[in-house]
């Protein structure tokens, strides 16, 4: 079983005038293969500079990433990123999308275009091959964008506010979709939001990052992704009385912390 | 807080959104453009035409445009000193093309080191904005002296006026490339080879079509200059020539294809840019 871990990680980032500026402080977190980690935290707790260290698209300023204890140093197929802007290139095609990650590394033509044709049908979206992406709708392109990820086959999968672009409605089908995803890749997936009803239908733990410098404040188990995966409906588990009151607690946890800055 | 904050990410405006809107609005437009584009072109030639017709301007200065049809139907048929219309546009394009060639081989390769790296932005950087300001005549005798009279002199002032737009405008679209589609390859194992050649080159692309126009415009009005000296063929020195002689009627014909031409070439570019680069010009 694959862990990636972060170990005592600071981030600092240099500025001209006021010194290197605090991004994150002493973060510890690790996300075995079988987990769903969601982050979450108001904006300027760092979400996004913890899934670059994650990722390997900035390097700690101190502090240990490794996976399986072997450090790693920079970005590789091992964790594949989904991007909020999607950041699908916009001069390929849906199915050249998905089998980007699988050109770099010489798979031949043939073979990459049908395992991306497989991959978009796994995402439900097998029409969609030929088209330019950018005619696509945003869920739509953030499917492919994750068909793309898996491409790669990662060991995780690294989201980072997928779903923050999209209206309410595609955003609560795209949940369970993410669900779906996770169990069927077998992917340890970390993902960065700012909903407290995404983090809680979505994580088996949420991490509560605070702001001034980001550091994590309480980590929470959750079961309700894997309820739904079990087959209780989302609907129903928004519903459920202990979804509310993880709710409140999250969100009052949040607020906590705003308060004690407003002091 | 979660309520809010779904509200205000389902508010923003879709893309398809504001494109189906402009196709509702279109139909409504109540004159298009192409259509006061043409009457301000028909009234222009019946002003000439009137002007002409009643003496209001000597022929020398102003033919009328039925005495430039017939000159460029002469042009066509027996040419203007020893060569026809076709020669002579044909000799103009070759130089336009070549010196194109040039600073597209050159420029392209040149605006990717400025963009992608600081040793070749503190290389290059100097030579373009000495380059850049510098009238393409100033340096063209320079150029005759160094290349002699022929053609490579004309192909390298025309490819000298060319390089700089396309330099700085491929230096542009290298900077433009969007920082998560460049991470996304580096996080699928590209290397910066791979990075340059499937991310930052094609992402360049838009801006580099955009700087291949201008450098076309700047190519002309640089080709007429170069055509000025020792040239027996060509558009320029056929006008050049004309103007001589006070053949006007020669030299406005000249004036039309010359501004056919390029008319063509830009709708050309256009054509090619909605081909090559279409998410550029969608969004």
């Amino acid at each position: 079983m694959s862990v990636l871990s972060l170990e005592n990680v600071t981030l600092r980032y240099a500025a001209k005038e006021s010194g290197a500026v605090p991004v994150l402080a002493a973060i510890d977190l690790t996300l075995a293969r079988d987990e769903f980690v969601v982050v979450i935290g108001r904006s300027g707790s760092g979400k996004t500079s913890l899934l670059n260290l994650a990722a390997g698209f900035v390097a700690p300023t101190s502090g240990h990433i490794a996976i399986n204890g072997t450090p790693v140093s920079g970005p590789g197929s091992d964790r594949a990123v989904v991007f909020q802007d999607d950041a699908l290139y916009p001069w390929l095609t849906a199915l050249e999308n998905v089998a980007f990650p699988l050109r770099l590394r010489g798979v031949p033509r043939q073979s990459r275009l049908e395992r991306a044709r497989e991959l978009l049908f796994s995402v439900g979206l097998p029409e969609a091959a030929d088209r330019p992406v950018w005619e696509l709708s945003g869920g739509m392109r953030q499917r492919v964008g994750i068909a793309r990820a898996l491409a790669s086959d990662p060991k995780f999968l690294l989201m980072d506010e997928p779903l923050g672009a999209l209206d309410a409605l595609t955003r609560s089908r795209m949940q369970g979709f993410i669900l779906d995803i996770w169990q069927a890749n077998g992917v340890g997936a970390l993902l960065i939001t700012h909903s407290v009803e995404e983090a809680l239908l979505l994580a088996t733990r949420v991490v509560v990052l605070a702001p001034g410098p980001g550091r994590i404040i309480n980590e929470i188990t959750t079961a309700f992704g894997r309820d739904h995966l079990a087959g209780t409906p989302l609907s129903e588990i928004r519903k459920s009385h202990a979804f509310h009151r993880l709710h409140d607690e999250l969100t009052a946890l949040i607020h906590a912390e705003d308060e004690g800055i407003a002091a | 807080m979660s309520l809010s904050l779904e509200s205000s990410a389902s508010a923003l405006p879709e893309p398809r959104g504001v494109a189906s809107r402009e196709k509702i609005d279109r139909p409504r437009a109540p004159v298009p453009l192409v259509w006061i584009s043409l009457a301000t072109i028909a009234a222009l030639l019946f002003l000439w035409s009137l002007a002409a017709s009643y003496g209001l301007v000597s022929p020398l200065f102003l033919p009328s445009p039925l005495a430039v049809f017939h000159a460029l139907q002469g042009l066509l048929i027996t040419g203007f000193v020893d060569a026809t219309l076709t020669q002579h546009a044909l000799a103009s394009l070759l130089r336009i093309f070549g010196g194109l060639t040039v600073a597209i081989a050159l420029g392209v390769p040149a605006g990717l080191a400025i963009g992608t790296s600081r040793l070749g932005k503190g290389i290059l950087d100097p030579i373009v904005e000495f380059l850049r300001p510098l009238p393409p005549l100033a340096y063209l005798p320079l150029v005759i002296i160094w290349l002699g009279i022929g053609e490579a002199s004309k192909i390298a002032v025309i490819a000298l006026a060319m390089l700089p737009p396309i330099i700085l405008s491929t230096a542009t679209g290298v900077r433009s490339a969007s920082a998560d589609h460049i991470n996304a390859a580096r996080a699928f194992g590209a290397s910066r080879q791979q990075v340059l050649r499937h991310v930052i080159l094609p992402s360049a692309l838009p801006s580099i079509l955009t700087g291949t126009r201008i450098a076309l415009g700047a190519g002309w009005s640089t080709l007429v200059a170069a055509e000025l000296v020792a040239a027996t063929r060509g558009l320029g020195f056929m006008i050049q020539s004309a103007a001589q002689f006070l053949v006007t009627d020669v030299v406005i014909a000249g004036i039309i294809v010359i501004a056919a031409v390029a008319f063509v070439f830009e709708m050309t570019a256009r054509l090619l840019e909605r081909w090559l680069v279409p998410w550029s010009t969608r969004r």
